[in-house]
């Protein structure tokens, strides 16, 4: 592939909370192009990654070692906003949709003062939140709040998108909906993609991280991973317990 | 008649006191989660500050200026306890609340040193001190003005919240904070915001205070703020016009039961919040006892972890 330098390093990150280690060395890259898949079993801290990476750990939570950069800048302890502002889209793993908010504030809230917002691109990947302009968002469906999580992430020109578990409690139909937005907005952005969907995850990611206990067991080429059925299974744990469905 | 109109009003006037400080204490909570118990402080020193200013200048001249003074005043104050104290305390739940405690008993003690423990009369010039006639009652002028302003201020503070950006990131904080800042927004700017409108309406609500009882005294700000909180508690943090609806109840609940039940307005008001919040539905995110209590939960979590 490219010998693009990585748009994300993650290197030897620990993360406690309320006093628990929860994450031990974890660290990886995320190419600059393509879909970098974050894996594995509940509760092993993707979640806990992602917003250790982005300052946004619960209370009583804080990152006690390692270093995290974006565009080879240093942004370890910064505050969130200026982590954002360097252009990261997140999508969070609840979807982080203002409920009492109209689905034109959320989008208003996300465009980035100084920035083109591209409402063309998002009322083409979802015309749906257009004719929605004026619907409070907390009356949405879960896939349309999921939709406007998305929108938010590529109003503004950004050289990450972050996206915790897009697919998760959607019906099908609607997991492939989401999953080819993703798809056009990987032609764009690099994303790193948190999801537990083995078919999506096989359809968009090119590499592959996976985490297991709070520790990076395998990165490597997603697909490769995925075609070894055994290796799968031993760490993804998939067959003897399922994640998916709505929790 | 006469009476239940003059009742009316006078309630009415009381419920746009306490819609002011209210509204501020409901938007400080609502975005920052902060208990603000020094928001009857920054009242007291307002009503003083514009006391000085009507008995120097006189006047219906001598009032306006009083009223900008005053507002300013509370501003001021609320802009440095925001910016020397809340803010290193973000997260903090129970510090915060001993911050602000300590200043609402430290500021009137101070007030009281430099002004005198008695209450003084409040300057109100001629053309707000009589009476107008409606449905025969004679109602003192002050109450419309309170009415007035209050209804300006409520009017105002939903344009912001509606129109402008800062309201946007207020509404959008106060139901979730964090992912407000996950957006790329720094959200303390429009805590320091906030804290100042709040402490600019405790002002006002200072000076109309002062017309309103005609008097100030060092513990003025703190006893209507008492009430202040009743008025947050019933009304909620999901609107400013829940707060200036429950605002008006309690002030005519209070009137109401002052004059035909012996005195006891107080203690109807305490009624009248107990059964709100019996009968209230538990959970959502306007209720303020709800977000209070998990403030404190993850605040306890938080200290249980720090020292495992
Ligand atoms: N606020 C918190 N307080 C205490 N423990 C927490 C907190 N948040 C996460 N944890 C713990 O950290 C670990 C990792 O959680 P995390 O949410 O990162 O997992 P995950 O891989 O995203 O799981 P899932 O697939 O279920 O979303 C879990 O054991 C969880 O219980
Ligand atoms: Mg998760």
């Amino acid at each position: 592939m490219t010998s693009e330098p990585p748009i994300l390093t993650v290197r030897g990150l620990d993360v406690d909370i309320a006093g628990s280690r929860i994450l031990t060395g974890v660290g990886f890259d995320v190419p600059a192009s393509g879909v970098t898949a974050l894996l594995g079993r509940n509760g092993v801290g993707k979640t806990t990654t992602i917003r250790a990476i982005l300052g946004l750990l619960p209370d009583g939570g804080r990152v006690t070692a390692g270093r995290v950069t974006l565009a080879g800048e240093d942004i370890t302890a910064e505050p969130t906003h200026r982590t954002v502002r360097r252009g990261i889209g997140y999508a969070p793993e609840d979807r982080g949709v203002f409920a009492g908010l109209t689905v034109a504030e959320n989008l208003a809230l996300a465009e980035r003062p100084g920035h083109v917002h591209h409402y063309d691109l998002v009322h083409d990947l979802f015309p749906e939140l257009a004719a929605r302009r004026g619907q409070r968002a907390g009356t949405l469906s879960g896939g349309q709040q999921q939709m406007v999580a998305i929108a938010r992430t590529l109003l503004n020109d950004n050289i990450l998108v972050v996206v915790d578990e897009p697919t998760k409690g959607l019906a099908p139909r609607v997991v492939t909906e989401a999953t080819e937005v993703l798809e056009r907005a990987a032609e764009r952005v690099p994303l790193l993609l948190v999801e537990q969907n083995l078919a999506v995850v096989r359809r968009l990611a090119r590499s592959a991280v996976v985490l297991d206990a709070g520790q990076v067991v395998h990165t490597g080429d997603a697909r490769e991973l995925l075609a070894d059925t055994a290796r799968t299974t031993a760490l993804l744990g998939v067959g003897s317990h399922s994640s998916k469905g709505a929790a | 008649m006469d009476t239940l109109v003059l009742l009316t009003l006078t309630g009415l006037g009381l419920g746009a006191l306490y819609f002011l400080i209210a509204s501020g204490l409901a938007l400080i909570f609502g975005l920052m989660d902060v208990l603000n118990f020094a928001h009857g402080a920054f009242l007291t020193v307002a009503c003083y500050t514009a006391w000085r200013t009507a008995e120097t200048v006189g006047g219906v001249p001598g009032l306006l200026l009083a009223a900008v003074v005053g507002t300013a005043t509370g501003l001021a104050l609320a802009v440095v306890v925001e910016l020397v104290l809340i803010r290193r305390l973000y997260g903090r739940v129970r510090e915060q609340i001993l911050v602000t405690v300590g200043l609402s008993l430290a500021v009137p003690a101070l007030v009281q040193t430099v002004w005198g423990a008695d209450a003084r009369t409040f300057p109100v010039p001629d053309a707000l001190s009589g009476t107008v006639g409606v449905l025969g009652a004679r109602v003192p002028v002050n109450r419309f003005l309170l009415i007035a302003v209050a209804l300006l201020v409520l009017f105002g503070v939903r344009l912001f919240l509606s129109r402008t950006r800062y309201g946007l990131i207020v509404r959008a904080g106060v139901e979730d904070r964090a992912m407000v800042t996950a957006l790329g927004i720094d959200v303390t700017r429009a805590f320091t915001l906030v804290f100042a409108l709040g402490g600019a309406l405790a002002g006002l609500a200072g000076v109309l205070g002062g017309i309103y009882f005609g008097s100030l005294s060092p513990h003025q700000g703190t006893s209507l703020l008492v009430f202040a909180f009743v008025v947050v508690i019933i009304g909620g943090l999901v609107s400013i016009t829940s707060v200036a609806l429950s605002a008006l109840s309690v002030g005519l609940v209070q009137q109401y039961a002052n004059y035909y039940a012996g005195g006891y307005g107080d203690l109807a008001v305490v009624f009248l919040l107990a059964a709100v919040v019996l009968t209230r539905p538990a959970g959502g995110t306007g209720s303020p006892l709800l977000r209070l209590r998990r403030a404190l939960a993850a605040h306890r979590t938080q200290a249980a972890g720090g020292t495992a």
